[in-house]
């Protein structure tokens, strides 16, 4: 079959045409810099082609936000680098870990800090930034509630919002008892039984907290699992419905912004 | 088909699902067995003070499973439970009837008294100031040989009246006890 020839492309309005090569891509080629750029592009391109990612991402990313915008707006993402801290360097705890009642757990917590490279270092990072987290959250959770953001549209938001401070709340108690030394102890003793004063279910949560009626073998293993199994779990999902509803929704404008006084507006209005 | 699948689907998730959280939630309706440790001979208590002893409470954690009781001999004149005239011995538990910090015998003052939030109780373990709820736990005693032995907790009113054991923070008195189940894996004896 003889090959039929290409016909000739339409001429195109000026503004559409490719630009002229630049110096520098005289050959044809401009360099390794200019190939890292187009292979970086290629490939990005061919993700996009198959998910249209680009589009959710300009969707979160680049969104409109409202005349006043100020730092107490970035509350929120501190809350979320918090806690992305906090994954990464329980991440890496857990390495070294072990929740052995019967002593291994002290001792494995007394080898991070003392012996282990930088191990003081990340279990400070960990230890320190629980409490830097639950701060952020109150800060994050008063920016809302005095900017009055947590009206409509946006009371689940606000409902998702109370679900992960529990949770937050819920891994402060948990891991309080990983280092297994005498101030974890009891104050794991002390906070479980606090539980167990709620009437009618107080005493189940409180076995099912400790797995049995004791401080027992299964105590300290239930509550690692828990704290880096259940709760972040959790917590990350809540994250995901947060972030999305906070892109679709946008957020508030502060309490103290007007709107604009337009002249053309004010003849709307009669 | 739909209906099937999801049938099939909801099957699959409770495979799953049911097993584990029986996995979870089962060491709850264990019954443990009741088990009594040897804390001395009867050499070692007298009638007018408390020793403390510790011993194992939940074996298989070392040092995290011991606890401390104080036993003295039963005393006639102020102790009235008619089952203490049968084992001889009085064992007070240090588990605050508050929040479960351990309480410790302060001889001089005659009282027994909670570092943590400040509870404090007389030589019958029954509360006399802070916020405990009811009086301090007790343990089962029993002379086996030549030996005093302590056997499982329980709990009393303030009456001393005697309960199956309850958690720290649950009152017995009036509505209390019906507030606060107790464990049907855990009976007084």
């Amino acid at each position: 079959m003889p090959r039929t020839r290409k016909a000739p492309a339409p001429p195109l309005p000026k503004p559409l045409r490719a630009p002229p090569p630049r110096p520098s891509e005289q050959n044809g080629t401009g360099g390794a810099l200019q190939d890292a750029k187009e292979a970086g592009i290629t490939v990005v391109d061919w993700v996009d082609e198959r998910t249209s990612l680009s589009g959710a991402g300009r969707w979160l990313l680049f969104r409109k936000v409202p005349k006043g915008t100020n730092w107490f707006y970035t509350l929120g993402s501190a809350t979320l680098f918090a806690f992305l801290s906090q994954a990464v360097t329980g991440v890496f705890l857990a390495m070294y870990y072990r929740p052995d009642a019967a002593g291994g757990a002290y001792e494995s917590i007394r080898h991070v800090t003392n012996e282990v490279f930088l191990g003081q270092f990340v279990r400070g990072m960990h230890k320190w930034g629980s409490s830097v987290m639950v701060i952020l959250v109150f800060l994050h959770m008063g920016r809302t509630f005095f900017w009055g953001a947590y009206k409509y549209p946006r009371e689940l938001n606000w409902v998702i919002g109370v679900v992960l401070l529990i949770l937050t709340l819920v891994m402060s108690f948990t891991g309080y008892l990983l280092p297994f030394d005498q101030r974890a102890y009891w104050a794991t003793i002390v906070g479980v039984n606090i539980n167990g004063t709620g009437p009618l279910i107080g005493p189940y949560l409180s076995d099912f907290l400790r797995g049995g009626g004791e401080f027992g073998a299964t105590t300290l293993s239930r509550f690692y699992a828990i704290h880096m199994l259940l709760v972040p779990g959790l917590i990350v999902a809540l994250i995901g419905a947060h972030l999305y509803l906070v892109t679709k929704l946008g957020t508030t404008a502060p309490p103290w912004s007007k709107a604009e006084d337009t002249p053309e507006l004010r003849e709307a209005e009669v | 088909m739909v209906g099937t699948a999801n049938g099939a689907g909801a099957i699959a998730a409770a495979a799953f699902t049911l097993p584990a959280l029986g996995f979870a939630l089962g060491p709850i309706f264990k019954k443990t067995p009741h088990h009594w440790e040897t804390v001395g001979t009867p050499g070692d208590f007298n009638v007018d003070n408390y020793v403390p002893v510790v011993f194992t409470l939940t074996p298989g954690i070392g040092e995290a499973g011991r606890t401390t009781a104080y036993v003295r001999k039963f005393n006639p004149k102020i102790d009235t439970d008619p089952y203490d005239r049968d084992s001889q011995y009085i064992a007070i538990s240090s588990r605050c009837a508050h929040l479960g910090c351990p309480v410790r015998w302060v001889d001089a003052a005659e009282r027994f008294i909670c570092p943590c939030h400040g509870g404090v109780y007389d030589l019958l373990g029954r509360r006399v100031g802070g916020p405990p709820v009811r009086p301090l736990d007790r343990f089962y005693t029993r002379v086996e040989g030549q030996y005093v032995q302590l056997g499982p907790r329980f709990s009393v009113n303030s009456e001393l009246k005697r309960f199956s054991p309850r958690d720290p923070g649950e009152p017995l008195d009036g509505i209390g006890q019906y507030l606060y189940p107790s464990r049907p894996t855990e009976r007084k004896l």
